[in-house]
């Protein structure tokens, strides 16, 4: 065997990790972008009920649903980031990006993250609606730490920080709004970041 | 001599190199998902399977998925550490030269 297959086998590796663990690479960068959107979504909530007449939120009013809409918009916009550039990605290594490895990884994040958000829209109609912030840290920590069965890269970690920030929130129902920002805006641009670094040193 | 003991003959295989690579990065993965990443034939894949199962390099596990048998495989600790000495044999060759 000479140099030249020594050479062949290394990069046969990396060829084959990289193809069958497509998934890790939910590239650092949309981690950032979601972060950075969550962060200008919570800007314009907080103006919206700082700048309103009573100062606080209540269920049932124009500022509610505008809250609402805008919860809707940042997930929107981070989740099609995140397609959009994944496919950029899987397409410029020529891999397909719905393989079993994708579906098994969607199915383990969607579930507990679908039957949270069912249960937040459950409580929110019975008016109990101190605790939302929190559990939407949590029920998005246990989707994240249930989905890393299938991906190697660090979301594991950062699942059990969204769970800790949610427990933490649901302890200071006060400061929900700032767990929020927490979790969902800073902890992914840190995510993201670290995440970049690695794709970059690669 | 020294380098070249850490070459691991096992692992001087396309389709062995290949198991290996995917199992160190997914925690476990099954029949028709290695042959599709592979690109190798049922009897071929098997073959080579069972070579790595035999030096207990990787852990082989039959369940059924509703009425379809279903076979997962994993690399074990052994393996892991065998294929990462591999690994490092290889880039130290390639520097020498």
């Amino acid at each position: 065997m000479g140099e030249k297959d020594y050479l062949k086998d290394i990069s046969d590796i990396k060829d084959m990790m990289n193809r069958s663990s497509r998934f890790i690479s939910l590239s650092g960068l949309s981690g950032i972008l979601a972060g950075v959107y969550a962060l200008i979504g919570a800007g314009y909530a907080y103006w919206l009920v700082t700048s309103s007449d009573r100062g606080y939120l209540i269920l049932d009013g124009q500022i509610f649903r505008l809250i609402l809409l805008d919860l809707i918009l940042v997930a929107f916009f981070s989740i099609a980031t995140a397609i959009f550039l994944t496919t950029k990605k899987a397409r410029s290594h020529k891999v397909s990006v719905w393989d079993t490895s994708t579906k098994r990884l969607l199915v383990n994040f969607l579930v507990p993250f679908i039957a949270g958000s069912v249960y937040i829209l459950i409580i929110l109609n019975q008016q109990k609606y101190g605790q939302t912030g929190a559990l939407m840290l949590i029920f998005y920590g246990l989707a994240l730490v249930n989905a890393s069965k299938y991906t190697i890269g660090n979301i594991k970690y950062l699942g059990y920080v969204e769970i800790a920030l949610g427990l933490l929130g649901a302890l200071w129902p006060g400061y929900g709004f700032w767990f929020w920002v927490l979790g969902f805006g800073v902890m992914h641009i840190i995510y993201g970041s670290i995440m970049l670094a690695q794709e970059k040193k690669r | 001599m020294g380098i070249i003991d850490n070459i691991n003959k096992l692992f001087d295989h396309r389709i062995r190199l290949g198991i290996m690579s995917i199992l160190m990065v997914n925690e476990d993965a099954d029949f028709n998902r290695l042959k599709e990443l592979l690109d190798v034939t049922d009897g071929n894949l098997a073959s080579h399977i069972k070579a790595l199962e035999n030096e207990a390099y990787i852990l082989v596990e039959k369940q059924f998925i509703g009425r379809k048998p279903n076979t997962s495989y994993s690399a074990t600790k052994l393996g892991k550490a065998e294929f990462k000495k591999h690994i490092n044999a290889l880039e130290k060759l390639i520097k020498k030269k």
